[in-house]
């Protein structure tokens, strides 16, 4: 312990004006603050998706039994899937308006893959807050665009499950998918 | 922190001194809630709901904590776990309903205790602090409930879940990853489900530590009273305990039996339907809506419908949490020097009118997404706005107040038709208490 009488080695400025104990007290602070912080990121990390959870991320689903005019609703990482086998009528529809002049601007072919334009493939999850839109199963709500119509707060969607009335920001999303032949889609994965 | 005149601690029994010596935790309590706390004398029933939230909070703490021990967070079995406790567990049933009404009871409290602090001006200067540690409180509140009802794994839990996490994805470019970060996953799943389980056995004591500190902070000056106008000496006090335990006791006695009638004759009354069903991720209830208590805010989330600058989304989002992150700046807002709407004729009027418009918003809140609803909630959400940005400092600048009482005693005198002089003749004449 110090005392009066006293001046321990560290309270004796250098030259620059640091004393010794300052250095100690800003490095010593310094190391604790970062490991502070490395203790902080798996603390955080740990909330993120985990490994089964994104083990799921890929789905294989088998189109053939679906008639022009017919969609399915599937599962694709825990969200509803919407695989929709578009009419020669839907798809002059979804052509006859243009891109330029939607909220969210895409063609049909820029949300189908080239030569498939009748497989409409879209997550079921309306982008206003989540909601699954009607449409995709028999007799349901289609909406005024005859696309899909999500019932929570009255979002439109055409042919191409693009946005065009009601307060979704979005088209329907358009996930990954890949044509692994005519008849099967894997969906999450990348071409 | 207390008046000069406040009652000291005197334990006679030995071992309450012997405490005292050693933990001054017998004096703590006596000086917060007991005869050591000197509080204005002229409290109305509105200054009951304080106490009466304290005692929905302890209502919730010990239902929530006796239904853990039932309850699986596991999405595979939460519902069942739920219905478990209904059908199976012993007085299962009673201890879900008071907890699930207790809810609603413990919001129905704490907005009347928030109705009370804006009228009559309790947030002003020097009681600041206390306000805004009220807010925490309320949102604190807010997120446990939310988290709370998504526990039954129903299907407006699931879709309650599903469209508030969702709300986090509207924020630009990082939204869709804090999306993800909340859910740990892509839709809410298990790993939603436990954690929110988590965050709402541990949210209820920070609630309860924040209270501490509003207590606390409320002590510093005293509590406010339906005048406005401080405490200038002793006469104007009397002390917590008896006065206030007893005034607060009837309180408790009536708030009892009302949340009695509602637990035994109308359990469900508050509730949905649709929650009785078990989530199912693929098919969405046909009409969303959150409890209750959060239909004013949901009706300002869904007033926006038209894209300006930003998608209408993001203006619903950030309009909802302004509504509340406004009131932290209420203190410095209301520049009036008088706290008591009873000598502000014209901020009364409009305080009344801030009623009835979040009055009308929580009902469209709760009605469908469709005419006239989106319409009254949009006229009523500008006028929630209004009337904390434009009203409030307007009315403050050009309102000719009422003449305040000299003091508290004069004000509750006046009241019985005497006058401090009389008071004081008849005080002295008649031997003290």
């Amino acid at each position: 312990m110090a005392t009066l009488e006293q001046i321990e080695p560290g309270d004796i400025a250098q030259e620059d004006g640091v004393r010794r104990r300052d250095f100690l007290n800003v490095a010593a602070v310094s190391f604790a603050g970062v490991g502070a912080a490395a203790v902080v990121v798996p603390l955080v990390t740990q909330m993120n998706p985990s490994a089964d959870v994104l083990a799921q991320a890929s789905t294989e689903v088998d189109i053939s039994a679906i008639q022009p005019g017919q969609a399915i609703k599937t599962v694709f990482r825990k969200q509803p899937l919407f695989v929709r086998h578009l009419t020669p009528k839907e798809i002059a529809e979804a052509d006859a308006v243009p891109a330029s002049s939607l909220r969210d601007p895409q063609s049909l072919e820029d949300r189908t893959k080239p030569g498939k334009t009748q497989w409409l493939i879209t997550m079921g999850v309306c982008t206003h807050l989540g909601c699954v839109p009607l449409g995709a199963g028999e007799g349901e709500n289609r909406g005024e665009f005859g696309g899909y119509f999500c019932p929570c707060h009255g979002s439109h969607y055409d042919t191409a499950a693009r946005i065009r009335k009601g307060p979704a920001p979005k088209n329907l999303v358009v996930p990954d998918y890949v044509f692994r032949s005519d008849t099967v889609v894997e969906v999450g994965a990348k071409a | 922190m207390s008046f000069p005149w406040a009652k000291q601690y005197a334990p006679t029994n030995p071992v309450m001194k012997w405490v005292d010596d050693r933990l001054p935790l017998p004096r703590l309590v006596y000086n917060a809630v007991g005869a050591g706390y000197p509080v204005p004398r002229n409290l109305n029933y509105f200054w009951n709901f304080g106490v009466l939230a304290g005692v929905a909070l302890t209502i919730q703490i010990v239902t929530g904590i006796v239904l853990a021990m039932h309850y699986a967070a596991n999405a595979g079995v939460a519902f069942d776990s739920v219905e478990h406790i209904m059908r199976d567990v012993n007085s299962g049933w009673l201890l879900r309903y008071a907890h699930a009404n207790g809810a609603s009871f413990f919001f129905i409290v704490v907005y009347i205790h928030i109705f009370r602090g804006l009228y009559f001006g309790s947030y002003k200067a020097p009681r600041e602090m206390v306000w805004l540690l009220g807010l925490v409180i309320f949102l604190l509140m807010m997120a446990t409930a939310f988290m709370g009802y998504v526990l039954p794994w129903g299907q407006m839990s699931f879709w309650g879940a599903q469209v508030i996490t969702g709300l986090f994805s509207a924020i630009p470019l990082v939204g869709e990853t804090i999306h993800t970060w909340l859910l740990g996953g892509f839709a809410p799943d298990n790993a939603a489900l436990n954690r929110f389980f988590s965050l709402h056995y541990l949210l209820p004591f920070v609630i309860a530590g924040v209270i501490v500190l509003h207590i606390w902070a409320l002590h510093i000056p005293g509590s406010s009273n339906p005048t406005g106008v401080e405490v200038k000496d002793e006469q104007d006090t009397v002390p917590f305990h008896p006065y206030y335990t007893a005034k607060d006791g009837f309180g408790v006695a009536i708030f009892m039996t009302l949340f009695a009638i509602m637990l035994f004759f109308a359990p469900n009354a508050l509730g949905h339907p649709d929650n009785y069903i078990p989530a199912n991720p693929l098919s969405t209830p046909a009409h969303i809506v959150p409890e209750w208590y959060f239909w004013p805010f949901y009706a300002i989330l869904r007033a926006f419908t038209v894209d300006f600058i930003l998608p209408a989304k993001l203006w619903g989002v950030l309009a909802m949490f302004a509504a509340i992150l406004l009131l932290f700046f209420l203190p410095w807002i209301d520049k009036s020097p008088v706290r008591s709407a009873t000598y502000r004729p014209l901020y009364k009027k409009f305080f009344w009118v801030l009623v009835i418009d979040v009055l009308i918003l929580g009902y469209c809140g709760g009605a469908p997404a469709e005419e006239p609803f989106v319409m009254l909630s949009q006229i009523a959400s500008i006028y929630y706005f209004a009337h904390f940005l434009i009203v409030l400092p307007f009315v403050a600048s050009i309102e000719r107040t009422l003449p305040l009482p000299a003091s508290i005693t004069e004000a509750v005198l006046a009241k019985h038709g005497t006058t401090v002089s009389d008071a004081d003749g008849t005080a002295a004449a008649a031997p003290a208490e």
